[in-house]
């Protein structure tokens, strides 16, 4: 390759890695309206899957190690929400300090 | 009649679907798929343009040379027309 | 939905399906899990989506699982006919089967005596996610799509899976719009057996080309 352009972090096809960890987890509520979102918001066109991909390849490297999977995906919608013109980054962050204040733990969190 | 194609090697920044450890490799055509919205329009919010994706065998000794665990194995990836050229 | 298990399993710190729980509605709230709400909650009051929806869309992906999988592959073992539809169509075989695999391209591919296939995705983690449900954990690591297109059998090895030697493994990389699914090849033993209790042989990691068919 001579353009100078750098193999991106998510390419990683045929790099040396270690042993494939095997353990598996049961998804939680939250990861599964994620999931829903995901879907849901792609069928209706506000997004595609490649706009999500995009948005988590930007993400870097960093994110994928630090972060779960369900993690990243909804910083990824809310990325191509709001590039979609969905809500406002003040709408977010407005909603964001209102869900925070509600309690301390995700089922306070809920508005129900 | 197999037909023969190598993956470019062009490296551009952004979303791409065409893996780096291919570029560069010849493989052969295995089937033509259809034509699909091109990712690398889709990834930016754009209106896409359909392009042709076909279904790229390549031996592991294409890919990985001395390396390969066997050289006859295989690995069949599918990649856009446009990131193919004719060997 | 994490608290109806059984009571002696949800002690062990695990679920009725053996795995740990993740953090959920009695842990601390996560920066990701307030975004998850916001978003959600922003999309619905904006009349985008509908909290109906969000729980249909839910149940639909639960109600997916590799026994949807399990039952395809069990056709294709019973019914040379079908098969060969589904190899040369694998969405409109699934059709068939009235499965609601939505816009997913499938391709399936099978294993003989002398090909064991494999399936990957190296750019991110595409499954058949349609037929099969969520993927499992390790499909979407860093180890498992770095080193299965360029490490097959050893990684095979790890996952239990010894091949003939004369075998020729097929890697599938699915870097675009097709997702795809094994059929592993029938048992031997197997001759006898209904089609239901074939597809009870077939496991998701046979599926996925990480694991063959339990023996009957």
């Amino acid at each position: 390759m001579n353009t100078g352009i750098e193999r991106r972090w998510h390419d990683m096809g045929g790099l040396d890695s270690g042993p494939v960890p095997m353990e598996e987890h049961d998804f939680a509520i939250w990861e599964k309206r994620v999931d829903a979102l995901m879907i849901l918001c792609g069928g209706k066109g506000l997004f595609t899957v490649d706009g999500l991909r995009r948005a988590l390849e930007d993400m870097g490297e960093e994110a994928f190690e630090k972060h779960t999977y369900y993690e990243r995906w909804i910083a990824a919608i809310n990325q191509n929400l709001i590039e979609a013109g969905v809500y406002s980054i003040e709408e977010l962050g407005e909603k964001m300090e209102a869900v925070s204040r509600r309690g301390d733990t995700y089922g306070e969190a809920q508005n129900d | 009649m197999t037909e023969q194609v190598r993956v470019r090697s062009m490296a551009p920044p952004g979303h791409v679907r065409a893996p780096w450890y291919l570029r560069g490799k010849t493989g052969v055509i295995e089937r033509r798929l259809g034509e699909y919205p091109n990712p690398e329009q889709l990834a930016y919010g754009l209106q896409a343009e359909r392009k042709t994706l076909y279904r790229v065998r390549f031996t592991m000794r294409e890919l990985w040379g001395e390396r390969a665990e066997n050289q006859d194995d295989t690995l069949d990836a599918e990649i856009y027309h446009h990131w193919l050229e004719r060997k | 939905m994490s608290h109806d298990h059984p009571e002696q399993i949800h002690h062990m710190g695990l679920s009725s399906s053996g795995h740990p729980f993740r953090n959920d509605n009695d842990f601390p709230l996560t920066c990701w899990q307030s975004m998850e709400i916001a978003v959600r909650e922003l999309l619905i009051e904006k009349g985008v989506l509908t909290s109906d929806e969000i729980s249909r869309q839910i149940d639909a992906m639960d109600a997916r699982s590799p026994a949807n999988g399990a039952r395809v592959v069990a056709r294709a073992w019973v019914d040379e006919s079908f098969k060969t539809r589904l190899l040369a169509n694998g969405t409109d075989a699934c059709g068939e089967m009235e499965f609601d695999i939505g816009p997913l391209n499938l391709i399936a591919v099978e294993n003989t005596g002398d090909v064991h296939n494999l399936i990957v995705c190296t750019l991110c983690s595409c499954y058949p996610r349609n037929l099969l449900g969520f993927p499992p954990d390790w499909y979407k690591t860093r180890a498992y799509r770095s080193r299965a297109v360029v490490e097959p059998r050893k990684l095979l090895r790890e996952f239990g899976v010894e091949l003939p030697k004369n075998a020729t493994v097929r890697v599938h990389d699915s870097t675009a719009d097709m997702r795809y699914i094994v059929i592993p090849a029938r048992p031997v033993g197997s001759e006898l057996m209904t089609e239901q209790e074939l597809a009870r042989l077939v496991t998701r990691d046979s599926m996925i080309g990480t694991g063959l068919p339990l023996e009957p």
